[in-house]
């Protein structure tokens, strides 16, 4: 079975040369743009919530409602959110390498539809190689004055600036984000009141958008809201990239549309699980969603709808795969410690809870668990997010310390018996 | 040393590119790694000087982020990543190859200056698990032998510019995508080798 696909259609399509603007407008490249100068900012926030659009960063916000937050204060920024860190997340990579006019076009109709002048890319440190294409880019589109002074012989001038991170996963949260960007440690704000629509980059509205949110755009302008929607699930619109990783025979990125089912993607698309091994468990959205697994959740559709059902979430589109031969626990401690390395401190039940959190799992793999670690790790997770709950309660500014409390969840409430194996059996029962 | 007058109008480009001048504190952090090898106090202060901050205030945002190095790392940084995916397909087993050969632990310079190994967290390289950058270039598909020998290329030919597809080429597996147009740039040390601005995306 094969899907309609438009965000990797080009690169697939001219796989050696998609980053060069000549290619990219041989190929409908900045139809879009021109389009979008002639629309108002109501006409495009209406397309764009009529097309059902969704954010791609992982917390699936509605694009065009977002949009219409914009507060009045002028200036207005917009900042692409390309510090794609979240572990299993490698989809904005790709999209920034290899077709990075289709972003920038997305940049520009963002910023004629919130009356931006000055964009910004915000991307992770370690993407030097993906930023020099970007780079490339934008230089091309400088030189054919589709950026800086006045856009296609329009009145509409915008510039756009890369900004590079450096090495911080809290950085892709929106407001540690816009504290980066304004030279400042990446800890996030408090929300309320400092909803970026309302008070982001220099306490001014900021649009904050996902690399592959706004590589959907010059698609939905060109072809309109319905065309869109037909590409993809009802609920969930649109073609969606998702990353899928581990013990899976073809690991990569997929376009798909939502709704098949996670049989279907991990057996049919990604080749089902090497060596012949027996599927264990999934991560279905990154690091930060809690684990499904086959006897409950294989016929599941992929959509909002059913995972929600299930306590999880398809956050940033990051499919991770584990077989029979994964111990759970270290798996757990692996996401953990992920969380742990990268909480920005500003939290005691952060800090001190995922360094906790990260101990006992360490412990429990290395033998010396005890009795009431297991009842212990719930405790640590019950006091970063309050209940244990889906979607999580939270006593922290943003949702890392929460995200580590998902695989500890995950483990308790699947692989329970594993988990004791491992504390009455002085280590790990896998070896 | 002192910025040369090249480096500083480079620096009033970077200024130029942000409504306000603090913006310009990580770039210009970066500019100073690249200038004296790490971030050196005189990095700091002269950032704290360009951005009209105080070094304490340039100082605590380069000790909150990752890659801007307070300590001198080796030439050729080696980072591992040891992230879910890479975990899952065997990166603790190039981690400890990796610091086998460089023989020194993580994060320790090796006893000839050349090559630091250190951990990473997850590179957006997990379909091409495990991976490893050399100074933020990528090379996915590795093994605990191709690296091993990757940091024995790298002592013994001391390349002048790391670049992405001559490490694939040698030492890589599996990307996680094909690569595209082959990308000529390359890293000269332990910081991103990506230098964005003044050119015609600085008119802002």
């Amino acid at each position: 079975m094969t899907y309609p696909v438009h965000l990797t259609k080009r690169m697939t399509e001219h796989p050696s040369d998609s980053t060069r603007i000549d290619v990219y407008e041989t190929t409908g490249g900045y139809e879009a743009a021109r389009k979008a100068l002639g629309m108002t900012r109501d006409e495009l926030v209406e397309t764009v919530k009529a097309s059902g659009l969704i954010g791609r960063g992982g917390a699936a916000f509605s694009a065009g409602m977002k949009w219409s937050f914009l507060a009045p204060a002028r200036p207005s920024y917009l900042v692409v959110n390309g510090d794609e860190s979240e572990p299993g997340t490698f989809k904005d990579r790709q999209l920034l390498e290899r077709d990075p006019h289709q972003m920038i076009e997305g940049i520009i109709i963002t910023s004629i539809a919130n009356e931006v002048h000055d964009a910004f890319v915000y991307i992770r440190g370690e993407y030097a190689k993906p930023s020099r294409y970007v780079q490339r880019a934008i230089d091309e589109a400088y030189e054919r004055g589709y950026l800086g002074t006045g856009i296609f012989g329009t009145d509409y001038d915008l510039d756009i600036t890369i900004h590079l991170g450096a090495g911080m996963y809290i950085c892709g949260e929106e407001t540690a984000l816009i504290n980066s960007l304004e030279g400042r440690r990446g800890e996030p704000r408090l929300k309320p009141p400092y909803y970026p629509a309302a008070k982001g980059l220099y306490m001014l509205p900021t649009i904050v958008n996902n690399v592959e949110t706004v590589s959907n755009l010059a698609f939905i302008i060109n072809e309109g809201a319905d065309a869109y929607k037909a590409l993809g699930d009802p609920d969930d619109t649109g073609t969606f990239l998702f990353s899928v990783s581990g013990h899976v025979v073809n690991p990569g990125n997929y376009e798909l549309p939502r709704g098949i089912t996670w049989r279907q993607l991990i057996y049919d698309v990604a080749g089902g699980i090497r060596n012949g091994n027996e599927l264990k468990a999934w991560i279905p959205g990154g690091a930060s969603s809690p684990w499904l697994v086959p006897s409950l959740h294989l016929d599941d559709p992929i959509t909002r709808a059913a995972v929600t059902k299930a306590d999880s979430m398809l956050g940033s589109g990051a499919v991770i795969v584990m077989d029979d031969t994964t111990c759970v626990v270290q798996a757990a401690e692996r996401l953990v410690r992920f969380f742990s390395n990268e909480s920005c401190g500003q939290c005691t039940p952060c800090r001190e809870g995922t360094t906790w959190e990260d101990m006992v799992l360490r412990r429990i793999e290395e033998g010396s668990g005890r009795e009431v670690d297991a009842d212990l790790l719930l405790d640590i997770g019950d006091n970063i997010s309050p209940g244990l709950k889906w979607p999580p309660a939270q006593t922290t500014i943003c949702p890392l310390g929460p995200s580590s409390v998902a695989p500890i969840i995950s483990i308790m409430t699947y692989f329970k018996d594993e988990v004791m194996a491992h504390i009455h059996g002085g280590g790990c029962p896998l070896g | 040393m002192s910025w040369s007058p090249e480096l500083l109008e480079r620096a009033e480009k970077i200024l130029g590119c942000y409504p306000q001048k603090r913006s310009a504190v990580m770039p210009l952090l970066y500019m100073a790694m690249r200038h004296d090898g790490y971030l050196t106090d005189d990095g700091v202060r002269r950032v704290a000087e360009l951005t009209e901050l105080t070094p304490i205030q340039v100082e605590s945002v380069a000790t909150f982020y990752e890659m801007f190095k307070r300590r001198p790392v080796g030439r050729y940084l080696v980072s591992v990543c040891t992230s879910i995916s890479c975990f899952l397909l065997g990166a603790d087993d190039v981690m400890s190859s990796a610091e086998t050969t460089a023989g020194a632990p993580a994060g320790e310079i090796d006893a000839e200056g050349i090559v630091t190994v250190d951990h990473i967290e997850c590179i957006g390289a997990c379909g091409g698990a495990p991976a490893v950058m050399v100074n933020y270039e990528l090379v996915e598909g590795v093994t605990p032998e191709s690296v091993a020998e990757m940091i024995a290329w790298l002592r013994e030919t001391k390349p002048e510019v790391v670049r992405a597809e001559e490490l694939q080429d040698r030492f890589g597996g599996r990307p996680s995508f094909e690569p595209g147009a082959a990308d000529q740039q390359g890293a000269v040390g332990p910081y991103p080798a990506f230098d964005p601005y003044g050119t015609a995306g600085g008119a802002s």
